[in-house]
């Protein structure tokens, strides 16, 4: 199906948006305004915005420590989301969760998630409420390439097919998790023939391509809609950075970090439309430009804003206790 | 002596026993670091730097990275240790025994008692603990008190770097499987370590201070903070004893018996949630066994009955504070 000029501006608004906050949250990281660590998503901006494009706020998905461009493609707000990730009041989790648990129900986000393969089984069981609930729905697990190989992924991937349910389990390699490679440590051949061996259909794509991203994710959603039961993809994705930030990557030689930062998504996007005359230059320059001044407005907001009062410590441990 | 930082420790004691014996290798994620990237292999070392320089020196069969897959890195481990060779398994962080905790305590834990007495599992578990580091619910627990709970495991807290070295060394060549629980607060810190090897027994408990007004016992990162707590009081003429079981199973019960026939008061520090808690057993001990000898109600300081906070001063509300330890010891007087 075609995008028209306004789904374009849309996606491209939410990589660059993506692109802002993680540059932001580098910074503020490096001036000390972030306390623990931060994984950022920066290469992988088509990734997930190629993967939420398509979806409603009643699909939901479950996330990874690598959480933030998943977050902002699901439609959290970066205002919440920078509280969060300096441990503000008013964070989108009250200063409780951090940078690697920003959740947010009413916009079917189900967590960022610190347990490398937390979130597969997690989104198994949304996407059988929406099968029981007969919603038409679907729920997605995001895994990076070092989270397929965690036991409760495999599980749920045989669970998400023995049971039929309208998932998508899409899994973002990088090439690495944390300093070990995919090709080392992932045992198959593939991701893709390790699901298809699941049962399920599995497509590989071009992760730094947001059109090859979502034309995948149409394929998928169609299928788990149609109640054929789960789908897999696998983004090829560039890591522009180490693990976390200051990373000193020792272990990744300097062609292919150059590599990983030639193909950056976001210029890849722009030169497509401005080559098909799709949109002009200007109205990309315009979106830049809106997107920089809200991030710098709402990081600036974060580092002013008062930590939570000491009285939540013990609040909403039980709904009810 | 040489003055080394716990972490270096830690480190010189698997040098050194992987030197002496050829069954002892490392695995785990990125303990090495590196595998099959295009830059220097065995670069990194683990995630804090613990094992750095080990991969150089022996090599990808001995210092194996592994998948992220705990369960059968955990399992593998203790399935080498059950055939003869001395793994020290590498469990990044000790919030994950969520994922791989069948093959600790229904696996490794029992093999001995399930089989007869017929095997025997040298595996050694090195994991770390505890908050302060701004890393979030799933990443800043201790989970001692579970771990401790478990039949046929042995639980090691180390509070400083000479320990660390002697207790690593005592766990690699125990022959029964171990879990380390380092202090990821404590890696920083520094302390005379002998060059030379050494083993420091196990359930035998460190006196760091002897007092006769109350006795705190307090575990790995408590430790420091208990001694904090009793140079402030020494300065009200308070004197404490300050006594660290270095092993949460066994424990020394003796010598905890022992300081309270002295003092007659008893403050248990534990970064902990309190239910289930070690300062709840310690309290269980001197209730049950030492009732008489009480002067006071067991004071216990620990961390409230939530999951770690992120934000930093909710997080640092959350760990038992020098205040609250000296405001339990004035309690009990
Ligand atoms: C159960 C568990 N094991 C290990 C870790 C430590 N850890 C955090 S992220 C990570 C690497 C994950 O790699 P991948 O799934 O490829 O995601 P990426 O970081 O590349 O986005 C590891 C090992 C963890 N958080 N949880
Ligand atoms: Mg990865």
């Amino acid at each position: 199906m075609q995008l028209n000029r306004d789904d374009l501006k849309r996606a491209y608004r939410t990589m660059m948006t993506i692109r802002a906050f993680e540059e932001r949250v580098e910074k503020e990281f490096a001036d000390g305004t972030i306390p623990g660590f931060a994984h950022v998503y920066l290469g992988q901006e088509a990734s997930g915005t190629g993967i939420c494009f398509d979806l409603t706020d009643e699909d939901q998905i479950g996330s990874t420590h690598r959480g933030h461009g998943h977050c902002i493609a699901k439609g959290c707000e970066v205002e919440g989301m920078f509280l969060e990730i300096m441990g503000k009041q008013g964070g989108i989790c009250g200063g409780k969760g951090g940078s690697m648990h920003i959740a947010d129900m009413d916009k079917g986000m189900l967590g960022a998630n610190a347990i490398v393969g937390g979130s597969p089984p997690i989104a198994v069981g949304a996407a059988l409420t929406q099968k029981l609930r007969r919603t038409g729905r679907v729920a997605v697990a995001f895994s990076g390439d070092g989270a397929s190989n965690q036991g409760t992924t495999l599980e749920a991937m045989n669970m998400a097919v023995v049971l039929q349910v309208p998932m998508i389990f899409v899994f973002e390699n990088n090439g690495y998790g944390e300093f070990t490679s995919a090709e080392y440590s992932v045992g198959a051949p593939s991701l893709t023939d390790r699901a298809a061996a699941f049962g399920m259909p599995a497509q590989s794509v071009d992760g730094g391509d947001f059109f090859a991203v979502q034309a995948a994710m149409r394929e998928a959603l169609e299928h788990a809609r149609a109640g054929k039961g789960p789908y897999a993809l696998e983004t090829h994705c560039a890591r522009f950075l180490g693990h976390f930030v200051g990373d000193p990557q020792k272990y990744r030689g300097p062609d292919e970090l150059a590599a990983a930062r030639a193909n950056d998504p976001i210029l890849r996007f722009r030169s497509k439309v401005a080559d098909a005359a799709l949109l002009e230059t200007a109205e990309l320059d315009e979106i830049d430009a809106e997107v920089r001044a809200r991030i710098d407005a709402a990081a600036a907001a974060a580092r002013e804003a008062p930590l939570p009062a000491l009285a939540t410590l013990e609040a909403d441990v039980y709904v009810k206790y | 002596m040489a003055v080394i930082s716990y972490r270096k420790a830690i480190n010189q004691a698997l040098e050194q026993e992987m030197a002496r014996d050829e069954s002892v290798i490392l695995m785990g994620i990125d303990v090495g670091g590196g595998t099959g990237g295009s830059g220097d292999v065995g670069s990194v070392g683990g995630v804090m730097g613990v094992t750095k320089g080990l991969y150089p020196k022996f090599g990808p069969d001995r210092v194996i990275d592994t998948p992220i897959s705990e369960s059968a890195i955990i399992g593998a481990a203790a399935g080498a240790a059950v055939t003869g060779m001395r793994p020290v398994a590498e469990l990044m962080f000790v919030d994950f025994i969520g994922v791989c905790l069948d093959q600790i305590y229904n696996q490794a834990a029992k093999f001995r008692y399930m089989f007869g007495g017929k095997a025997r599992t040298p595996l050694v578990i090195r994991t770390m603990g505890g908050a302060g580091m701004r890393a979030g619910a799933q990443h800043s627990q201790n989970l001692h008190p579970i771990l401790t709970m478990i039949p046929g495991l042995k639980v090691v807290m180390p509070s400083n770097p000479y320990d660390a070295k002697g207790l690593l060394i005592k766990a690699i060549r125990d022959d029964d499987p171990v879990v380390f629980l380092e202090s990821k607060a404590l890696y920083d810190m520094k302390g005379e370590v002998p060059e030379e090897a050494y083993e420091i027994p196990f359930g035998e408990a460190n006196i760091l201070r002897d007092g006769r007004d109350a006795t705190i016992v307090a575990f790995g990162a408590m430790v420091p903070r208990a001694m904090q707590a009793a140079d402030r009081l020494a300065k009200d003429g308070v004197k404490v004893t300050v006594l660290d079981p270095r092993t949460t199973s066994p424990l020394d019960e003796e010598a905890i018996l022992d300081s309270l026939d002295e003092t007659g008061r008893l403050i248990v520090v534990d970064e902990s949630p309190p239910r289930c808690s070690l300062a709840a057993d310690v309290a269980a001990l001197a209730v049950s066994q030492a009732f008489d000898a009480l002067k006071a109600p067991v004071g216990m300081v620990t961390c409230p009955h939530t999951p770690v906070p992120f934000a930093p001063n909710l997080e640092d509300a959350y760990i038992p504070s020098v205040e609250r330890i000296v405001e339990a010891v004035k309690n009990t007087l």
